[in-house]
């Protein structure tokens, strides 16, 4: 399926759905007006993490208290998807423990990879909109650059013996 | 569709000359048949990788077929028909870059093995603590990575000539920069970003002047020029196979006999020994001194092949038919509402049809997946051109590349490409709205 449309020079053509569904408004937002940019006073957890391949870079900086994420902010340069991604997450990390953080990322990684059910969950809010890379496999490390570096801060470290809520 | 001899102007070399058959040339090649997302592909990542013709695949098949064995080494018939081959396909790459003799080409995995082949047999050899070896600012990370190898181990420093703002190489600054410690200059025959044609036999001048030694990456210049390495008067010349209808897997280096016979071996195996003792072994003569180990022999046989098909299509059909190509996106891209060129604006001798931009804000990884989904490839990233992109400000670009198969047709796809982006991003329909 597929919409019609007419651009400026009059030429009709058809948007192919999986790209309309791909490039929603909401993160074309998110990419234009992140949420939740730039430094992070008083910052108790950061890290930069990048894709070699493609070049994008995110830094996600976290202000933890007694294992409650207060305050998320990111930086960094990317596509849309990458950059949209973070800021959405940013949004979504406030006053989530660590556990709860974690379970967020393993849900949204679903989502990225077609799990249907999650297209509801609140709990995802504009994350839910990512939702349309699942048809795009080669986007889908885009949209996960700010979750490595969520996962790589907070998640447990390869051989630990108990899972999470540690700091590096 | 037949190229208009009547347009041909001046900088064309194929003035007089019967044009390229464009359509005859794509019917040789099977993949420009398919579709790509239900959309006729239009194949424009030639930069980084060509496509085949059928007698190269075809040939590759009947190799292995019919005339597979290791080379060089045992008496029955397969053997020999593998290694007339193998060494027959080294004799058709020599005459395809002028070399002086067969012995000359090194069959190497493509140019970044030859050029590690350089850094690490020449290199490490060669190179004193303080010794400079000046590269570009547009060199391929192939040739500056390895360079930074050799360098750590011999002590050697690296120096880097500047770009120009419209992207071709700042000679004052590369006659800077070369001075008596140098002892090579490397840079590349064609930015694989930018299109731009360095002046190779200009930089051998200033190369002999000052006792170093030119190496030139070729990966971009053999697939679409006639390469005379002898006119160049470089002394490493190293290119892939794969970037010229050929396959991949493949490369070629390319050194004068007495310079391949002053330096060391690059890897130790078979194939590359003359005698082995436990204390000590001598090496076979050049060619295979540089080739250890059981060599991709379908590869080069598959290289001879597209060497053949270039020569057969003529390298100057091939050069107008993508004259022609720069000149028709040229005349069009820059004119599209919020996209910029980077590299040489007007098309000439010194610029081949590769052609990087950026447009608005849209990232150049969302704009290859919407040109993906109408068919059409090109590259989204910084092409293995880090320091060029850090020279320009920017992370990325899209890069669409030509090659003698490619059309105005599908130059013309690429620009309603580009149209659905900017309705996807709503993008304002002129520039300064």
């Amino acid at each position: 399926m597929s919409k019609s449309t007419s651009d400026p020079s009059g030429i009709d053509r058809e948007i192919p759905t999986a790209l309309d569904h791909l490039y929603q408004e909401v993160i074309l937002d998110h990419y234009r007006r992140p949420r939740n940019k730039g430094p992070l006073e008083g910052a108790t957890h950061a890290i930069t993490m990048s894709n070699p391949l493609c070049g994008d870079v995110i830094e996600l900086m976290l202000r933890v208290d007694d294992g409650r994420i207060e305050e998320a902010h990111f930086a960094g340069r990317g596509c849309s998807i990458s950059l949209a991604s973070a800021s959405m997450l940013t949004q979504r990390l406030k006053g989530r423990t660590i556990r709860e953080a974690l379970e967020l990322s393993e849900k949204f990684t679903h989502l990225l990879h077609g799990d249907a059910s999650l297209t509801d969950d609140a709990d995802l809010g504009d994350l839910r909109a990512l939702s349309g890379v699942s048809k795009f496999p080669v986007r889908i490390k885009c949209a996960l650059l700010g979750f490595n570096c969520l996962d790589e801060l907070v998640g447990p470290a390869p051989g630990d013996p108990v899972e999470g809520e540690q700091s590096r | 569709m037949e190229i208009p001899t009547k347009e041909i102007d001046s900088r064309d070399v194929t003035a007089g000359r019967p044009g390229l058959d464009v359509q005859a040339v794509r019917n040789q090649f099977p993949i420009l048949g398919r579709e790509v997302h239900g959309r006729p592909l239009v194949y424009l990542d030639n930069a980084a990788s060509s496509q085949r013709p059928l007698r190269v695949i075809e040939r590759v098949e009947r190799y292995d077929r019919e005339e597979h064995a290791n080379v060089h080494r045992a008496v029955h018939a397969l053997s020999a028909a593998a290694t007339e081959a193998y060494e027959g396909a080294r004799s058709r790459v020599a005459d395809y870059i002028g070399a002086s003799e067969a012995a000359e080409i090194v069959f190497t995995r493509g140019t970044t093995e030859a050029i590690n082949l350089v850094a690490s047999s020449w290199g490490v050899d060669m190179l004193k603590e303080g010794d400079e070896v000046v590269l570009t600012k547009m060199e391929h990370h192939s040739n500056i990575v390895p360079w930074q190898l050799t360098a750590e181990r011999t002590g050697a420093v690296l120096r880097f000539a500047d770009v120009t703002p419209s992207g071709q190489l700042d000679l004052d600054d590369l006659r800077t920069l070369v001075g008596p410690r140098t002892r090579l200059i490397g840079v590349t025959h064609v930015s694989n970003s930018l299109g731009t044609v360095n002046p190779i036999a200009q930089i051998a001048r200033l190369a002999r002047d000052a006792g170093a030694l030119l190496l030139v990456d070729g990966a971009q210049a053999t697939p679409h020029l006639a390469v005379d390495v002898q006119s160049l008067d470089c002394d490493f010349y190293a290119f892939s196979g794969h970037k010229m209808c050929g396959p991949t897997g493949i490369g070629v280096l390319w050194a004068r006999r007495e310079l391949l016979d002053r330096m060391p071996p690059f890897q130790g195996g078979g194939e590359m020994i003359a005698e082995v003792r436990l204390d000590g072994s001598s090496w076979a003569s050049v060619p295979h001194k540089f080739e250890a180990g059981t060599p991709n022999i379908a590869g080069a046989i598959g290289l001879a092949e597209a060497v053949d098909f270039l020569s057969e299509v003529g390298l100057e059909a091939i050069q107008a038919h993508e004259a022609k190509l720069t000149e028709y996106v040229l005349e069009r891209l820059p004119a599209v509402p919020h996209l910029t060129l980077y590299g040489l604006p007007d098309a000439g001798p010194d610029r081949l049809s590769v052609f990087s931009f950026t447009y608005g804000d849209v990232h150049p990884h969302d704009l290859a997946t919407i040109l993906d989904q109408q068919g059409v490839a090109i590259r989204a990233g910084h092409h293995c051109n880090q320091p060029l992109m850090d020279h320009y400000g920017l992370e990325a670009t899209a890069r669409a590349s030509f090659y003698l198969y490619n059309t105005t047709d599908e130059a013309d796809a690429l620009i309603d490409g580009l149209a659905l982006a900017a309705e996807l991003f709503g993008l304002p329909a002129s520039a300064d709205a």
